[in-house]
């Protein structure tokens, strides 16, 4: 035996307590109950755990869980909770969803509504390309949706068109389509007349040029563009083509951005939503777009 | 408490306590895990799930190289707010061929289980390489390495031993996928490529990805993201309830 400890926690005095009898190295064990607070706890969570397999899905069996008598499935649990969501909001989707959609505009209450709900859905399936608030990613092809020049059209009839079957993606044929050339790749255009069309849309656009040449463009922006972009720039927007005769770009409108585009052509592709969104959630979000500054 | 003393004798004796404690976590595994091999509601089957692409493997197996799932979980939860944001909630059958699976509870950044068409690929390259020139609150690092870096035949010939161990494993990869293995992950990054590679795959995506002449990670990666949670036809989905 080494000499007795000083320190007693419990109180009592170092004899008193009954240690384990092994001996390791001369250290001793003391053989202390488990504190009685933790030993009931420890059987009530016992007994509890019988309860909550009646209560709850547990026990496996041949083909299946027990299911348990409160019936618990979060599958269920979620399905209700939309159920109760949409419930709420029927009344509104399904106005939404009847009323024609240049007369959303004219009911302030459920127009009012269109913008809240279409701001929640923009913020989860529109701003990472068009930007939290709308404004597009210069540059980039990502166009800013708060103004007014639109490539497909700005009524409300156009942007649901957009949203619900999105543009040149391969998921719905009914996307909207068109393709302008490579000029400079497909060997449409030689690199001068290339040029020169890039100094005719930059007088066109109001921009620094050479006059020289964009009076040497103007008969290859007739053959090569205009069909798209319009005899004046100003662009159309069956086909999706911007307008050239203003400050407004999509992929840049200097010098080198221009002759980029012509030379190896660009064009943006945006997904359909037609199953990920309900109809009502379309319009919704297309009279948000909608009055956020270039509604037509 | 008579009944704790005799847990002296199991306490005070190693090898006593290292065979029960043995005893106990094997019933326990036994009772928590095996169920769920052979319970018909655990291993519900729904149309559309196939195995991987060629392609598809080499962006997975990128994905999981970059650590992607440190911040990206694929799982979304049967919860309204995520079912709202993210899509359908996510269903078992789903990651059936993912070894390892990447569910996950942590997510700095948002869930992609259903990423798939939801951006454009000139979208996922360009966020790819500056993720803040599209998303500026964004803190994801750059990865625009990853179209500097060709894959070549030696890769597509990685991709079709996985796809061998993918088989032992039972993932259903038939002969002439198996043949075709090294063909169809250079097809479906190119347009003109054999169409074969979508028959084989079907919901497949054959396009050049980042729109350069070679087959490069960048390909790979978004070749998979574009088809993360679109194999399942949700219009045509029935959820069994009773899970």
């Amino acid at each position: 035996m080494a000499d007795a400890p000083k320190n007693k926690p419990t109180g009592k005095k170092e004899d008193d307590i009954p240690t384990t009898g092994h001996s390791w190295d001369g250290i001793e064990e003391y053989d202390n109950p488990m504190p009685r607070w933790w030993v009931w706890i420890f059987l009530i969570t016992v007994v509890w755990s019988v309860g909550y397999w009646i209560a709850y899905p547990a026990w496996p069996g041949i083909q299946s869980a027990t299911s348990g008598l409160l019936g618990y499935s979060s599958r269920a649990n979620v399905a209700t909770e939309i159920a109760e969501f949409e419930t709420r909001n029927d009344v509104w989707f399904a106005q939404l969803t009847e009323t024609d959609l240049d007369e959303i505009r004219e009911d302030p209450e459920l127009h009012r509504f269109a913008v809240n709900a279409g701001a929640s859905v923009f913020a989860a399936q529109c701003s990472q390309c068009h930007g939290a608030g709308g404004a597009g990613v210069q540059a980039a092809g990502y166009p800013n949706l708060l103004n007014d020049a639109w490539l497909w059209g700005g009524t409300m009839d156009d942007i649901v068109t957009t949203v619900t079957w999105g543009i040149r993606n391969e998921d719905y044929p009914e996307a909207r389509w068109s393709e302008m050339p490579a000029f400079g790749v497909d060997g449409l255009l030689d690199e001068d007349e290339i040029d020169e069309i890039v100094h005719y849309v930059l007088r066109m656009s109001g921009q620094d040029h050479d006059e020289a040449l964009a009076d040497a463009g103007a008969e290859g922006y007739e053959w090569n563009c205009a069909s798209c972009h319009g005899d004046a720039g100003e662009g159309d927007y069956f086909v999706g083509a911007p307008a050239l005769n203003n400050q407004i770009w999509f992929y840049g409108g200097s010098e080198d951005d221009i002759r980029h585009s012509i030379y190896y052509s660009r064009f943006g592709v945006m997904p359909g939503f037609e199953t990920r969104l309900r109809e009502a959630e379309i319009r919704a979000v297309a009279a948000y777009v909608h009055q956020l500054g270039g509604g037509q | 408490m008579s009944i704790f003393r005799h847990h002296k004798k199991i306490e005070t004796h190693a090898t006593l306590l290292l065979v029960l404690s043995f005893l106990v976590v094997t019933i326990g595994g036994i009772v928590q895990i095996v169920p769920l091999f052979y319970l018909e509601n655990t291993i519900e089957e729904v149309d559309g799930m196939r195995p991987y692409s060629p392609l598809e493997i080499a962006g997975r197996e990128i994905y999981l190289r970059e650590g992607c799932y440190n911040c990206h979980s694929q799982m979304i939860r049967p919860m309204r707010d995520e079912v709202e944001r993210y899509g359908h909630y996510s269903l078992a059958a789903e990651s059936m061929y993912d070894h390892p699976f990447q569910w996950g509870s942590k997510r700095t950044g948002p869930d992609l289980a259903r990423l798939g068409g939801r951006y454009s690929d000139d979208w996922h390259v360009q966020h790819m390489i500056n993720p803040q020139s599209v998303v500026p609150e964004s803190i994801m690092p750059s990865y625009g390495f990853m179209m500097n870096r060709t894959l070549g035949t030696s890769d597509a010939e990685h991709v079709r031993d996985i796809m061998r161990v993918y088989r032992l494993l039972g993932h259903p990869y038939d002969d002439e996928m198996m043949e075709n293995a090294i063909s169809d992950f250079f097809a479906q990054a190119d347009p003109m490529g054999d169409p074969g590679v979508v028959d084989r795959y079907p919901g497949a995506q054959q396009r050049n990805f980042d729109g350069q002449p070679e087959v490069t990670e960048m390909d790979a990666i978004i070749a998979y993201m574009q088809m993360l949670g679109t194999l399942v036809d949700f219009e045509t989905f029935v959820p069994d309830t009773s899970r």
